[in-house]
């Protein structure tokens, strides 16, 4: 089912969490809500999912206006960064509550929770109790708890954050197959512009409960709306208006043409990747982003004097 | 390096070793000195008598029509403030209202008010002096009005921080899920804030089980009808029996004793998942 937000407003006392913000989420997609603390992407998300009443301005879920509907009657299931696990019941009773409380027939909840538990590959796990859980394997559980309801929309908030990068990085692949799988429309809230880039196909960037741009993370970083989106969606190098990023700037040891001389301050392997970081004779910090092999080929190294040229720059007129 | 890294982990545990040592021995030295030793000296004086005077004692009708109304009204204490304390936690901690910093402060008053004064206001203001026109003195109902005023604090105080900390978004979780305000309350916060009300619930019985100061002067005293044991063991001593008193006060004991142990149990059967 489509979400579309029509002009909702939410302040919080004088802080305004959201200002005349309008989405729509296409059906069966998977979007992100990016931005960073504080933006009102978050607001946003309990806005839709029922648990923050806008000040104005409407929610839709396909074509019912379900602005004034509790949580509890909207059809959505909805992630918690950290978990909200039912901690004195066992993953078996947190997955079939929400079946329970609908009073579905004892053995079609039996089915269902077995399912589920299998889709999140905890079927060994049904007795224990949240505590004697990791982190990844809660949230694969609160993920089965709010699927168990077959929603229409799933809401997921910073769903993990509370995890470490190498589990945070298994569990984004794994939500992608998991929507491939189930294909309900889900909204991701993030303020990691790399998850949001690997895991969504449309991206809603946020800033100051306002919407700066919405689309595919190609088009974010290629054709980014303005400054903040542009600095927001991956490192950049602001040179009086223009912006240039890491990767668009060239680096050689003669000089040539329009390129400025400046100095290599520290070099940073990553792997494939190397980055380094340059100072210009006016004290200009600069961002270059090269392969292992162009790193070689320059024998790049702290003190060694380059000549940068931007490849490719953007300039936001206002 | 690493030695002395090794070296100052192992003089960290060994220092903590003799911490706990010390603390351990501090406890225990404590708690038999305060607790142990007169409970231990109160069944000495009691059995010195022989089991024969010990049942003698406890069974006369006096004595045990006492110990029945002090179980039963204290278990009846202990019950209703299980609902109104949890009511009151409640209200302190999710609703806002002009004056709360007050009324919370107010909730530790009975703690701090003299048992027999609390038992002199209420004969006041329940007594046949009336100013509303509620006289419940001399009867159980003021029993039970006093041993409630003395044990107020003690499930709201158990429950409030409890309270506090309890994940909202669990409630939010469950109301996503499809779940009603009673279904929320019912299914996810009572079970979480169960072991915290049983806490409370304890000590309300505890405390009314030995309560004196208060119920002394509002109950009346009326033998087979209103008088609890706490009473009766003072009226024993005064009318030198110590042996009744004594007799009494360990019946009184194991009764409560077995009452807290059986609420300890319950509560560790129903927290078993949290360690």
């Amino acid at each position: 089912m489509g979400i579309t937000v029509v002009e909702v407003t939410k302040q919080f006392g004088d802080f305004v969490a959201l200002d005349d913000v309008s989405v729509a989420i296409p059906e069966g997609s998977l979007t992100a809500l990016l931005g960073p603390s504080g933006s009102g992407k978050s607001t946003l998300l309990r806005v839709i999912a029922g648990l923050e009443k806008p000040d104005g301005g409407q929610v839709l879920l396909g074509d019912d206006d379900v602005t004034h509907q509790p949580a509890r009657a909207r059809g959505v299931g909805m992630v918690f960064q950290h978990y909200a696990a039912f901690k004195h019941m066992t993953v078996w009773e947190n997955v079939a509550f929400g079946l329970k409380v609908r009073k579905r027939p004892k053995s079609e909840i039996e089915t269902r929770v077995h399912e589920l538990l299998e889709l999140v590959q905890l079927e060994g796990l049904a007795k224990r109790y949240p505590a004697q859980l990791s982190g990844g394997q809660r949230q694969r559980m609160a993920l089965a708890r709010a699927l168990a309801v077959d929603p229409e929309v799933l809401l997921l908030d910073e769903p993990f954050g509370a995890l470490d990068a190498r589990v945070r990085k298994e569990l984004r692949a794994w939500l992608r197959r998991l929507h491939e799988e189930v294909h309900v429309t889900t909204i991701i809230v993030t303020h990691d512009q790399e998850e949001a880039m690997e895991v969504a196909g449309q991206i809603v960037v946020i800033n100051q409960g306002r919407v700066e741009q919405v689309g595919t993370p190609r088009e974010l970083y290629e054709s980014p709306a303005n400054e903040f989106v542009m600095s927001f969606v991956g490192p950049v190098n602001k040179l009086g208006d223009t912006f240039v990023r890491p990767r668009d700037i060239s680096l050689s040891l003669e000089p040539e043409g329009d390129a400025t001389e400046a100095m290599v301050e520290r070099i940073v392997h990553l792997g494939f990747e190397v980055r380094a970081e340059l100072v210009r004779d006016d004290g200009q910090h600069l961002l270059a982003q090269l392969t292992q092999e162009e790193a070689q080929a320059l024998e790049l190294e702290r003190g060694v004097i380059v000549y940068a040229k931007p490849s490719r720059q953007t300039v936001f007129t206002r | 390096m690493a030695t002395n890294a090794a070296a100052a982990v192992s003089r960290g545990a060994v220092l903590g070793r003799a911490g706990g040592g010390l603390a351990r021995g501090i406890a225990v030295g404590y708690l038999s000195l305060i607790v142990l030793v007169p409970l231990a000296a109160l069944v000495w004086s009691s059995r010195s008598q022989g089991l024969h005077t010990f049942w003698q004692e406890v069974t006369k009708p006096e004595a045990s029509s006492a110990l029945k109304l002090t179980v039963v009204v204290s278990l009846l204490v202990a019950a209703f403030n299980a609902l109104t304390g949890t009511a009151i936690a409640w209200v302190l901690v999710r609703d806002s209202f002009p004056g709360k910093g007050i009324v919370n402060a107010v909730i530790d008053l009975p703690f701090a008010l003299p048992t027999v004064v609390a038992g002199l206001v209420l004969l006041e203001l329940y007594g046949p002096s009336s100013p509303f026109g509620v006289d419940v003195a001399f009867q159980r109902t003021g029993l039970v009005l006093a041993l409630l005023f003395v044990t107020l604090p003690f499930v709201v105080r158990s429950v409030q921080p409890v309270l506090l900390e309890l994940d909202r978004e669990m409630e939010e979780a469950a109301e996503s899920l499809g779940a009603g305000r009673l279904a929320v309350f019912r299914r996810i916060v009572f079970p979480n804030l169960l072991p915290a009300i049983l806490s409370g619930v304890a000590l309300a019985f505890a405390r009314a089980v030995g309560e004196f100061g208060s119920v002394v002067l509002i109950s009346g005293n009326i033998p087979f009808k209103t008088e609890v044991s706490s009473v009766y063991i003072a009226g024993q001593i005064e009318s030198g029996n110590p042996a009744g008193a004594a007799a009494v006060s360990v019946l009184l004991l194991l009764i409560s004793l077995a009452v807290l142990l059986a609420i300890g149990a319950f509560r560790h059967w129903r927290t078993r998942h949290d360690r």
